[in-house]
């Protein structure tokens, strides 16, 4: 994930550059990444140590969490939708996963039921939004509640331990361990970058995705079964969420109730900052890879400058209104 | 004669270079009704348009009201002079109540600013009740009414606005028999109060039975002025389609295959019992008035309506249209009327616009093969001569006939049997038009259906080998090319 290589050739893939229209559009497309690499500059001028491998590789770990979820965001927000409900299935598909390792369960069985859970769980917000034809706002802020509201039933409104059963150990590693000096959920996160890459820019799927976002009529009428699509980026979504609830519970050995409180937010502002269009069909997954990093380095660089908790929020919510308003200003012309 | 009211002088509209008015001159009187009749595309809204501030006129046309020259260059302004217009599509806004409708933006207040509810209510009283409509409750919201007392609602709002001349753009389309019968009778109280109404209808026997003076617009001309007794049915019509049709339709003669499209007994949302028989290799025109039906019939032979009875068959096999991908399967391309927000994402390239309906042969396994959809993108942009920097170009950068060569591309890349047309040519300029009628030519040798919609009379009697005529969702009369004329035509057109 150092090497943003695929990303780059992402970013090429929707903004060829072969005439001035495609040239001004992929400047754009890397204006993101433009705007990381001065924070993070300003960022080493203010900390000596911010710029060293291990706070490097602190960043990539706090950030993938976060990615992960923003990937799945980003399918959802291509096709004009938002997923408000990601903290919530994160918080619940963590209960379960813990759970399920107490319980003794095989690890491939633990993983695959959790994802599965979180596929279903996001599938059903889909369902809601294209058969019930509800806001995707309302239909995941339904689901965002009514989840989080499961979780505290589920769990007795106490941690769940993950720390005891026959799989608990390598369970563990997913959450806290390296491979080969990387920490393992920054290695998962490249992954499904790279796997969410493919579907997006070079499967047909993923041109299902863009069309319903730019025009669901246009798309419908091109013989696109929108709904379908629809309910698959939701279940891509919760896939997503339940991934990082995952990582999140194995790294901490146990599941949390109130996880991933406000997670949303955060994956919902490395979406856009990374400039992709809330009204859909124009955004990159690179580009959220690159709008996660932005806000895992600043929430980096408030803690190394000792910023207290209070005043990071509002300099996050600075930092994210000006990205979206120099992204806005670029696309005033049209 | 009685006072005119609002005359028109040599009023000319240019959009681009296409010159959609010719110096028009008209009155409308009081206590007079003027049917403005005329084709689609005649130009009917347009001079309404002007009349009502929305467009301004070329220079050298000359409104006058009441005699004194009047620069409308706002709807305000027309509001003010005492012009108001009632349009085709109602302007209120439902949640509201009759009398905040009436009076939106324009509420009687009480001293320090609060609305004068007993006033605003009395008020409206009294205008529904010059329109004999003291049945409607001023407090109901608009939407629990129908839509005949939906227009009592907006001829009243232009009586509140102080109108004198009112126009009324197709008011009985979406009406019953009974509320047109409403309507005509408000009309008669309007006349009697010495308002000029100025009546836009395509509906010949309401023009007969109800106005007194018609005008008749051609292309954007003025052919005819005149008191409707002096006319008779037969003479109105030929005004109204009485031109030549010159060789620029260039009708290729083909000996049609076998039957390739069979419709049976149709019957979806704004068509009822139609059915046909079209065959491979022959271009079959759709003829008929706004609202008769056709987009609809298209819609419903591709899927994108769904049948509520009838049987459609494509090479003998019946098929179940429940969905636009059912019709993509079938081998049905449906290009639609509405290219702007039905036929292609604005904001995307050309390429993956063109690349839509025909993806799944493009992507064998789910993975889209670059290299041959570069390609075969490539050689629909030269056949289509679709002018464009590079097929990264985005939709919206291109000209109205150049986005239309686009989503022809777009439905023929699917490779199919059948083609439905929906207004090919609308708002393409006529240099594009030639190409797409080359384009219809060359489908028609290749072997496909072709279904045309169109209310381009002459295009249809240029390129169809056969035209059926639709009237209020059915099928009024059949022609074979050498027996259509544009007369026979209209006279099942309004049947």
């Amino acid at each position: 994930m150092s090497t943003p290589g695929p990303g780059r050739d992402a970013a090429a893939m929707t903004a060829k550059p072969t005439s001035a229209g495609n040239l001004l559009r992929a400047f754009a497309a890397q204006k993101s990444l433009i705007g990381l690499l001065i924070l993070m500059a300003v960022v080493t001028m203010l900390s000596p140590h911010f710029l060293t491998t291990d706070n490097l590789l602190i960043v990539l770990r706090q950030t993938s969490i976060n990615a992960i979820i923003a990937f799945g965001m980003t399918f959802v927000i291509l096709t004009a939708g938002i997923d408000l409900s990601v903290g919530s299935v994160l918080a619940l598909t963590g209960a379960v996963c813990a759970t399920l390792i107490g319980a003794n369960f095989s690890l491939p069985i633990v993983l695959i039921a959790t994802l599965l859970f979180g596929a279903a769980l996001g599938a059903v917000s889909g369902l809601i939004v294209s058969i019930g034809r509800v806001q995707p706002f309302i239909a995941t802020l339904v689901a965002m509640t009514a989840l989080r509201g499961a979780t505290l039933v589920f769990s007795g409104g106490r941690p769940i331990d993950a720390g005891e059963g026959v799989a608990a150990d390598v369970f563990w590693y997913i959450g806290g361990g390296y491979l080969f000096g990387i920490p393992v959920p920054v290695i998962l996160a490249g992954v499904v970058f790279l796997i969410c890459w493919f579907a997006l820019s070079q499967m047909r799927f993923g041109r299902y995705v863009y069309a319903v976002g730019g025009s669901e009529q246009v798309a419908r009428l091109a013989g696109i079964n929108a709904g379908r699509v629809k309910v698959a980026v939701y279940a891509i979504s919760g896939l997503m969420a339940a991934l990082a609830g995952i990582v999140l519970t194995a790294r901490l050995q146990s599941a949390q109730p109130t996880a991933g409180t406000s997670y949303e937010l955060d994956a919902i502002a490395a979406v856009v900052v990374g400039g992709t269009s809330l009204m859909g069909g124009r955004g990159t997954l690179f580009g959220t890879l690159i709008g996660a990093l932005i806000i895992g380095v600043l929430n980096n660089a408030l803690n190394l400058l000792d910023v207290s908790s209070y005043y990071q929020m509002i300099a996050k919510g600075a930092v994210i209104l000006l990205a979206v308003l120099v992204d806005s200003r670029s696309k005033a012309p049209n | 004669m009685s006072k005119t009211l609002l005359e028109l002088r040599n009023i000319s509209k240019t959009f681009g270079d296409v010159r959609v008015l010719d110096s028009v001159s008209l009155r409308a009187r009081a206590g007079r009704v003027l049917a403005l009749v005329g084709e689609n595309g005649a130009g009917k809204s347009t001079l309404m348009k002007i009349v009502t501030g929305i467009h301004q006129p070329d220079p050298g046309g000359e409104i006058l009201f009441k005699g004194t020259p009047v620069a409308v260059v706002n709807p305000r302004q027309a509001i003010d002079l005492g012009i108001g217009i009632i349009h085709q599509e109602l302007n209120l806004l439902p949640g509201l109540s009759v009398a905040e409708n009436i009076f939106l933006g324009r509420e009687p207040r009480r001293p320090f600013g609060p609305i004068d509810w007993r006033q605003m209510r009395s008020d409206t009283a009294e205008f529904l009740a010059s329109l004999r409509q003291d049945h409607i409750d001023p407090r109901q919201p608009v939407e629990r009414l129908g839509v005949g007392a939906q227009q009592m609602v907006e001829i009243a709002r232009t009586l509140s606005q102080r109108a004198e001349v009112i126009i009324m753009d197709e008011p009985t389309d979406a009406l019953t028999d009974v509320e047109t019968a409403i309507l005509f009778e408000a009309i008669r109280h309007l006349k009697a109060e010495g308002k000029a109404i100025i009546y836009i209808s395509h509906r010949l026997g309401e023009i007969f039975a109800e106005c007194d003076d018609v005008a008749v617009l051609r292309d954007g001309h003025l052919v005819h002025e005149g008191q409707v007794a002096d006319l008779t049915e037969g003479q109105l019509i030929h005004h109204m389609v009485g031109r030549d049709i010159t060789d620029q339709y260039p009708y290729v003669a083909q000996v049609p295959g076998p039957v390739l499209l069979e419709v049976k007994n149709l019957t979806a949302q704004g068509i009822s019992g139609i059915s046909f028989a079209a065959h491979a290799g022959e271009v079959v025109g759709f003829a008929g008035l706004m609202g008769a039906g056709r987009t609809e019939l298209g819609r419903a032979i591709y899927g994108a309506n769904r049948a509520v009875s009838g049987q459609i068959l494509i090479d003998g096999r019946s098929r179940q249209m429940r969905h636009p991908s059912d019709g993509v399967r079938a081998g049905i391309a449906y290009v639609t009327e509405d290219r702007k927000s039905d036929g292609l994402i604005q904001p995307h390239a050309i390429r993956t616009n063109m690349a839509l309906s025909a993806l799944p042969a493009l992507s064998p396994g789910g993975m889209v093969r670059r290299g041959g959809e570069r390609s075969v993108v490539a050689e629909y942009m030269r056949r289509f001569a679709v002018k464009a920097p590079d097929m990264e170009t985005e939709v919206s950068n291109l000209s109205g006939g150049n986005q239309q060569k686009v989503s022809l591309a777009k439905s023929l890349l699917a490779e199919p049997k059948v083609v439905i047309l929906d207004e090919p040519t609308r708002g393409v300029d006529v240099g594009a038009r030639r190409e797409i009628y080359t384009l219809i030519n060359e489908m028609k040798s290749r072997g496909l259906c072709v279904l045309l919609m169109s209310s381009d009379m002459p295009e249809l009697l240029g390129l169809s080998d056969r035209i059926l005529v639709l009237s209020q969702g059915r099928l009024t009369g059949t022609f074979a090319r050498g027996e259509a004329s544009q007369h026979a035509i209209m006279e099942r057109a309004v049947a």
